[in-house]
């Protein structure tokens, strides 16, 4: 039995117009809950936006609908809703430039193909510099963008000032001027003054949880079984060859396994026998009370790991560190929540008397070069999406199109061989660490 | 922030004052008896045990004695178990992973490209 496709109604202006009559009370439903079957074509194991997203092109362009997604909590409830929502692609390094400028390039038109409204906003994206030493490597890094096609500009700091007026280029003031640091007009230059920034334009913001909806909505319109509180107990392997998924909800049969998971891929490879180089560690954010439109755009400092933007609800969106130690508890250190709002207060003094409202944590998946991973296994026939660090959400379409067509093929692409687990043997690692405009 | 005995100097400190040094108790490759190969050499650099659960770690008493020790920690909870020195043997054992399962020889199957 193959699973059933169900056509979904259009979103459009007349749609709205036609549900306000009865007071929205007869939109339908998005996607469909089904009990699982025996066995599938593929099973994919998380439903956040990666999984998601390899579900939907795996349907779209290779033709697979046989597909169960599995989700061990519910949809939209993982990492993909707990990041700050930021989407760019100015990577330092040719292998991660062709990967995001690859989702990137999905993002654009995302809304329109999903018949969702992601809310995909390409209101640029800042990434600061504080000392000369940021000043060389953002500059180094903007020229390697340009390389690669990528819309990519270094902006000195007068030019920051510009497209953001809020921003104290003096960071702060709280230490006097110590040698050669940036010296805006005399006066006294602050812990972290700004010297300059990179500036993509075409980064921006999406709505997350409409990301993983939307993607959900249009899997479910093709055939693909969305499972929601289901987790993976287990693998069923006969002489390294994958045949099922023990799930909470019994096994299921599978000729192909793509795991995406976001922070519990040690776990799952643990479980089919193999051990993986990364490390999971707890990411923070933070979201203020809302306010009027006061930050048009993104800006990022690398030196302190601290970024913010505004949503469209008015809360501004500030994303923290990572904690130093292994964690799988989703929550994070209050020190460095801190730690970040020291930052962003210095940089932007006058939300100094904001109350924060909410704060949160997620867990990441490191690996030792900053780089995911997406990769054949061990195991004949599995498949594994992992290792994004604390920069995933970007990478969706991306991510979600390049793994589909690696499990389609049963061997890596152009796009997805760089990224194999290989490297870390071969040494051809992509060292993204602080190479990517943040601190990873 | 976490609260660490530290064995070295016998008090509890706040985490600020430490480096977390990833995993306990990894013997380099050829401690292990094994030859040094890309192989090994990888799993011992780069590879990590992750566990979930009780682990041993490895911390560093930075902004203090300066003295790597070892701990038992629960990554879930974060609740340290016990901190003990190098060299001693733990005093509680490591989480297994529900379901792990290492019958099959992966480390010499083909594939991983």
């Amino acid at each position: 039995m193959v699973a059933q496709p169900a056509k979904k109604q259009r979103f459009n202006a007349l749609a709205l117009f036609r549900n306000a009559l009865s007071y929205h009370q007869n939109w339908e439903q998005q996607w469909r809950s089904p009990e699982p079957l025996e066995a599938y074509d593929v099973v994919i194991i998380g439903g956040g936006g990666h999984g998601l997203a390899t579900a939907y092109y795996l349907a779209k362009e290779h033709g697979i609908t046989n597909i169960a997604v599995l989700e061990k909590g519910w949809i939209g409830g993982g990492n993909t809703g707990r990041n700050t929502t930021i989407v760019r692609s100015n990577y330092l390094w040719d292998e991660s430039a062709a990967m995001y400028e690859h989702a990137m390039k999905l993002w654009e038109g995302l809304t329109q193909e999903l018949n969702y409204n992601v809310m995909f906003s390409q209101r640029g994206v800042l990434n600061l510099a504080h000392n000369l030493t940021d000043v060389r490597d953002t500059q180094r890094r903007v020229n390697a963008n340009r390389l690669n096609g990528i819309d990519s500009i270094y902006l000195d700091a007068a030019g920051v000032k510009k497209v953001v007026p809020g921003i104290d280029l003096r960071g702060g003031g709280r230490y006097p001027v110590m040698g050669a640091s940036y010296q805006p007009r005399g006066g006294t230059a602050g812990r972290y003054p700004v010297m300059g920034a990179s500036y993509q334009p075409r980064g921006g913001t999406a709505r997350h949880d409409a990301v993983a909806w939307g993607y959900a909505r249009k899997c479910d319109e093709m055939g693909v079984h969305i499972i929601q509180n289901c987790k993976v107990t287990g693998f069923d392997i006969e002489g390294g060859v994958v045949k099922g998924v023990q799930t909470t909800k019994g096994r299921i049969g599978a000729k192909k396994v793509g795991m995406v998971p976001a922070g519990h891929s040690s776990v799952l490879a643990s479980m089919a026998g193999f051990r993986l180089p990364v490390e999971s560690h707890p990411l923070q954010a933070l979201v203020s009370e809302p306010i009027k439109p006061t930050i048009d755009t993104v800006v990022m400092s690398n030196a302190v790991h601290a970024y913010i933007s505004q949503s469209d609800k008015g809360e501004l969106v500030i994303g923290a560190g990572v904690d130093q130690y292994i964690s799988y508890g989703q929550r994070g250190s209050q020190h460095l929540a801190e730690e970040t709002l020291v930052a962003i207060c210095e940089l932007f003094p006058q939300y100094k008397r904001m109350k924060m409202l909410r704060q949160w944590g997620g867990i990441v998946d490191v690996c030792p070069d900053a780089s995911p991973i997406l990769t054949s296994t061990p195991v004949d026939g599995m498949y594994l999406n992992c290792g994004w660090g604390t920069g995933g959400f970007k990478a969706t379409p991306g991510s979600g199109h390049a793994f589909a067509a690696h499990i389609a093929k049963g061997e890596p692409t152009e796009l997805t061989a760089p990224f194999a687990l290989s490297r870390f043997e071969t040494g051809f690692l992509i060292d993204e660490h602080g190479a990517a405009a943040v601190a990873h | 922030m976490l609260l660490i005995r530290c064995p070295y100097c016998e008090q509890e400190r706040p985490e600020v004052e430490f480096s977390f040094a990833h995993q306990a108790h990894k013997p380099r490759p050829e401690a292990a008896g094994e030859p040094l190969d890309d192989h090994n050499w990888a799993r011992w650099v780069y590879y990590q045990k992750n566990i979930k659960g009780v682990a041993h770690e490895r911390w560093n008493h930075a902004a203090g004695c300066r003295k790597f020790f070892n701990a038992a920690r629960d990554t879930v909870s974060s609740e340290i178990v016990a901190t003990y020195k190098s060299g001693e043997t733990p005093p509680v054992p490591e989480s297994r992973i529900e379901g792990e399962d290492l019958s099959f020889d992966y480390e010499n199957a083909e594939g991983g490209a």
